[in-house]
Order: structure tokens, then C-alpha cells, then sequence
């Protein structure tokens, strides 16, 4: 549904896409996983026919989007970061401009704008300035919009971006029932959970490049592990310890010897943190400390990009 | 959601006049819903009318016609103007909200948006024009043409409006800002002064004079004082015939529309 073909754009001398391939297939949903200024943006851009690529192809259920862009937009919806509506206009008028843009009748757009809003459970505030509305109300209501011409394809800039988490997973249901309706979805996203609960095809990218591709249960094999971090009573006791803890761990285990902590990677399907105890209580080591750590986004981009990512941080504390 | 969307790639030719009738209709209801920067346009060339008229109206005599019949007509102009600038305003702003993005990723011309906000500005203009004239004719203006000047009148300042629009949507949509467009108001106000419109030409100093007679304000001027007042004070008191003022300004609303037009669709296009 959606060809994407080592795609190259260039703003300047800065290399946003670099021969850039990857596919999503018809009612599938794609994402698109990477830093700030991975190129994520650049490609949604390109694929809604808001700038052309430099080089390779780009096409939306066979149709090429330079060549025929006007007939690519008739079939995609798109939701950028911002919530690109009018904030003077009720939600209902909103909707119906954008209906009546995507060629509807305005009969049709406004019977359109009625079901969508009635959808996206916003039915009650329909005929209130979309100022009063709060940031999650608003964000559906751009999705709404997107969603007003009945499009093939959604294309949605991080969409859950400064949703608060119940409003994160109302959306994420929303877009679980328009896949079930055929509609193929490509979005971009930092954040893993996402990916987790929405995507089937995650592509990872980093400097305009595909870094890593697959199922998101593939994307966690490669990460499959926690981290294990162990503190012992009695220092004396922290070589023997971690000998013991040896057969647990899946690369060479870092050793605080001041602290008395040891921390390793452990695979995450073999209840590693019991084991570890068990196995030093076996031992007559007296454990002070344990602790477990699931892998984090940074824990996958270090592992995948190979350097930490600046955003989480920024996204986690956001996030609180 | 089974609906299948035709696969056309050239629109309806009807919506080359529908898209932009929607748009200008949400650009009004924007307007209705936050009055305060309209009324400010609206109301603001009424109290400079009756300052100017007051001030100067005692200081400055040109021959064969007064000082107030000679300020109305470029008042008209400056409201359009001031209005373009609130139009180069409102597209920054509509760049800057993502609202453009939209509505470049739908099956709409890409003049629709453009030509919807030259529609609603237009609107405003016939507003202002009738809110300046009635001031006017309070503070003593008066119509000494013919009547078919004043059809002609109406005619010309439409396409006056609809051309100066370009330059305007040109700056928005190039700045992407409207705080730079904003910062952008001297480089107006200088074509304003530095024109027929508040003093006669021939008091500026000389090497001034052929670019203030002949830049596109002061030839609309001329063209709206020549058809508001008649083709005697034409001569007399502006220089030329009414028709001299008019063509000239229908040509200078062809460059302008040309020229700014192209830029503006460029800019929309590679937004």
C-alpha cells in the first residue's frame, strides 16, 4: 500500500533521507521509530505530497505521489504534530471544511463530520470553539479531520505527542478499530510503547538511514534482556559473587567495588532476578540490594543507534 | 469506510470555485469569532481621515480641488493596504498553525486557499471602503463625477484589492511569520508617504518626485480622485485624464499580480 524506494532528501547540505526503502502493507500498520531529526517528519512530508524527494520513488497504493499527487491525496489523510485546526471554529465546522476539500458534498461533508464526531466521542462538544477544547479533545479532533474524507491511508506525525496516558490509550484503541477497517496506517513515534500496542512493522531510523526492521516481538528479541543490578553486605564477598552470578549473565558484568554492586544484563524470559537470589542464598552470600530494570527507549537506542538519545530524556520528563 | 476514492488526478472544475468560497467563509467566520484586530482596521483609517482633515486640511491647498476630496480616494488605498497586511498576517499564521500543511495534503487547487483568502479580504475591504467614504462625506467629501465613473470606480478598486492581495499573500507565505511580517509594515508605510496620498507631489524634494509620482499608490490615487471627482479636476488639479489614471492603474495591477502572484504560488508549493 505504502513503497517507499531508497528515497533521498536533502535540505541544503543536510541529508534528511538517505536511500531510504521500506514498505507497509495494505491494512497494516507501520511505524516509524527514531530520534529527533531521524527523518521521520521528512518522509511523512514526502508521502503526503507536501515536498518531493530528491531521488527514488515513493508510492501510495501504486500511484506515484510526484507523479499524481492530486490523485494520492484523495486517498490519504494526514495528522501532523501540531493539531492543525482552527481554534476560532466549532469542531463541527472544522470538519465540514475540510470535508467539503476533500471534494465532498456538503450534505456529505457534513454527514461525514456528524459520524466522525460522534466517533471520536466528541458529538457533545461539536458546537464549542475547538479554544475550549482541552489538548486531548483537540488532538482527536485532528485526527477527526484526517479521517473526514474516509482515507485509505493515515499518515500521523507522532500522533499521542502531548497526550496525557489515558488519552494516549483511547487513541491507540481508536486507531486499533480503523485498522480493522481496512485502512492502512504509517506513523511515527519515539516512544516504544507505541509501537508495542499499535504497530506490526517497525522500521528504525536514524540519520535518514533504516537501522533495524522488523515485527516489534522481533525489535524485543533484540533487546530481550533486563538489567540486573546486585549490592552484597559484605565486600569481601563480591568476587565470589560474581563468579556465581556468572552463568546468568549474558555479556561481561560491570563491578562497583566501592559500592559492592554488580550489574549485568540477563535474558528477561528465564526470571533471572529469582534465580540470581536463589543462587547466592546457595552460596551464603548476604545480598543487601536487588533490583531489576526493564529495558527502556534508551536501552534501544543505545543498542541499536549505539549512543543514548537526547529526546527520552526530554519525553520522559515531559512525561513526568 | 469501504468507499473507494476515485483515482482522478485533475479536480472538478467546480472546485476551482467552491475550495475558495470555503475558505473565505471560514477566513469570515474567524473574523466574526475574533473581532478586535477587524474593528481596529475597520475604525482606525476613520479617526486618521478625520485627524488628517483636521490637521492638515488648514496647511495644504492644491489647486482645483480641496484637501478633502483629494484624502478620501487615497484613504481607499490605504485601507487596502493595511487590510493586505492583515491578510500576509493571517496566511503566516495559518502556515505557522499547520492549517496550510493541511490543506496542501488535500485534493483542493493549490490557489484555493490563496484565492479564498483574497475573497474574504475582499469582503472586509467593501467594509472598510463604505465605513471610509461615510466618514468622509461626514468631514465634507463630495462625488463631482459622472456616473459612470463611479462604476468604474467600484470595478477598479476590486481589482485594485484582488491584485495588491498577491503581494501581500507573497510576504506571508515567504516569511512564514507574522511577527516578520509584522516588522515589515515601515517598507509600507514608506510607499504610503513617499506617494501623492496626504501631500502633492511637487512639495517632495526633487530627485523624490518620479519615483512618488509614478509608484502603483500614487497612480491609484489618482485614478480614484479622478473618478470620484471628474475629469476637469483630473486635469487641473492631478496632471492627467481620467482614463490616463485608470489604465495606468489597471497595468500596474497586472505587473503586481503577476509578479507576486507567481512568488505566492511558489512559495505555496515549496512550503
Amino acid at each position: 500500500m505504502i513503497e517507499v524506494t531508497e528515497v533521498r532528501k536533502c535540505f541544503g547540505d543536510v541529508v534528511a533521507v538517505d536511500g531510504l526503502s521500506m514498505e507497509v502493507g495494505q491494512g497494516g500498520v507501520g511505524a516509524l521509530l527514531g530520534p529527533n531529526g531521524a527523518g521521520k517528519t521528512t518522509l511523512i512530508r514526502m508521502l503526503a505530497t507536501l515536498s518531493a524527494p530528491d531521488a527514488g520513488t515513493i508510492r501510495v497504493s501504486g500511484v506515484d505521489v510526484v507523479d499524481h499527487p492530486v490523485a494520492v491525496r484523495q486517498m490519504i489523510g494526514l495528522a501532523g504534530q501540531q493539531a492543525a485546526i482552527d481554534g476560532t471554529l466549532t469542531g463541527r465546522e472544522n470538519l465540514v471544511m475540510i470535508g467539503r476539500l476533500y471534494r465532498l458534498s456538503a450534505a456529505q461533508a457534513r454527514r461525514a463530520a456528524e459520524e466522525v464526531l460522534e466517533r471520536l466521542s466528541l458529538a457533545d462538544a461539536a458546537d464549542r470553539p475547538v479554544r475550549t477544547y482541552s489538548g486531548g479533545m483537540r488532538r482527536r479532533l485532528d485526527l477527526g479531520a484526517s479521517l473526514v474524507g474516509r482515507p485509505r491511508v493515515l499518515l500521523l506525525d507522532e500522533p499521542s505527542a502531548g497526550l496525557d496516558p489515558a488519552a494516549r490509550v483511547e487513541l491507540w484503541s481508536l486507531l486499533g478499530q480503523l485498522v480493522g477497517n481496512g485502512t492502512t496506517i504509517l506513523l511515527t513515534t519515539q516512544q516504544l510503547e507505541e509501537v508495542d500496542h499499535l504497530a506490526d512493522a517497525v522500521t528504525l531510523i536514524d540519520g535518514g538511514k533504516v537501522v533495524s526492521e522488523g515485527s516489534p516481538a522481533e525489535l524485543k528479541d533484540r533487546l530481550g534482556y533486563e538489567t540486573i543490578e546486585i549490592t552484597v553486605a559484605d565486600l569481601a564477598e563480591l568476587t565470589l559473587a560474581a563468579d556465581t552470578l556468572h552463568s546468568l549473565a549474558l555479556d561481561a558484568a560491570e563491578i562497583d567495588r566501592a559500592a559492592g554492586r554488580i550489574a549485568f544484563k540477563a535474558a528477561r524470559d528465564r526470571s533471572a532476578l529469582a534465580a540470581a537470589v536463589r543462587l547466592l542464598d546457595q552460596d551464603h552470600i548476604t545480598v543487601e540490594d536487588v533490583t531489576a530494570r526493564r529495558p527502556t527507549l534508551d536501552d534501544v537506542f543505545i543498542a541499536l543507534l549505539g549512543r543514548p538519545s537526547e529526546e527520552t530524556d526530554a519525553a520522559g520528563r515531559a512525561r513526568g | 469506510m469501504t468507499t473507494t476514492a476515485p483515482r482522478l488526478d485533475r479536480l472538478p472544475a467546480s472546485a476551482r470555485i467552491i475550495d475558495p468560497l470555503v475558505v473565505a467563509r471560514r477566513n469570515l467566520l474567524r473574523t466574526r469569532r475574533t473581532p478586535q484586530a477587524a474593528v481596529a482596521a475597520l475604525t482606525s483609517p476613520v479617526l486618521f481621515l478625520v485627524l488628517m482633515r483636521l490637521v492638515f486640511g488648514g496647511a495644504i491647498h492644491i489647486p482645483g480641488i480641496t484637501y478633502v476630496d483629494y484624502l478620501v480616494p487615497a484613504m481607499l488605498i490605504q485601507n487596502v493596504i493595511f487590510g493586505g497586511l492583515s491578510s500576509a498576517t493571517g496566511l503566516a499564521i495559518d502556515v505557522n498553525s499547520g492549517l496550510i500543511d493541511r490543506f496542501r495534503s488535500l485534493p483542493t487547487p493549490a490557489s484555493a486557499p490563496l484565492l479564498g483568502r483574497s475573497l474574504s479580504d475582499l469582503a472586509l475591504q467593501v467594509l472598510a471602503t463604505a465605513l471610509a467614504l461615510i466618514a468622509g462625506v461626514a468631514v465634507g467629501f463630495r462625488f463631482h463625477a459622472e456616473a459612470v465613473d463611479y462604476l468604474i470606480l467600484a470595478g477598479l478598486l476590486v481589482l485594485i484589492s484582488l491584485s495588491v492581495f498577491w503581494v501581500f499573500a507573497a510576504l506571508g507565505l515567504a516569511t512564514k511569520n507574522p511577527e516578520t511580517v509584522q516588522a515589515t509594515t515601515p517598507i509600507f508605510f514608506l510607499f504610503l508617504f513617499v506617494s501623492n496620498a496626504f501631500i502633492p507631489v511637487y512639495t517632495l524634494p526633487h530627485w523624490l518626485r518620479p519615483f512618488a509620482r509614478n509608484q502603483p499608490i500614487s497612480i491609484f490615487n489618482n485614478a480614484l480622485r479622478a473618478l470620484t471627482q471628474g475629469q476637469a479636476a483630473a486635469r487641473t488639479a492631478l496632471g492627467h485624464t481620467t482614463t490616463y489614471y485608470v489604465l495606468a492603474s489597471i497595468a500596474w495591477c497586472a505587473i503586481l499580480a503577476a509578479i507576486f502572484g507567481a512568488l505566492a504560488l511558489r512559495s505555496y508549493r515549496n512550503l
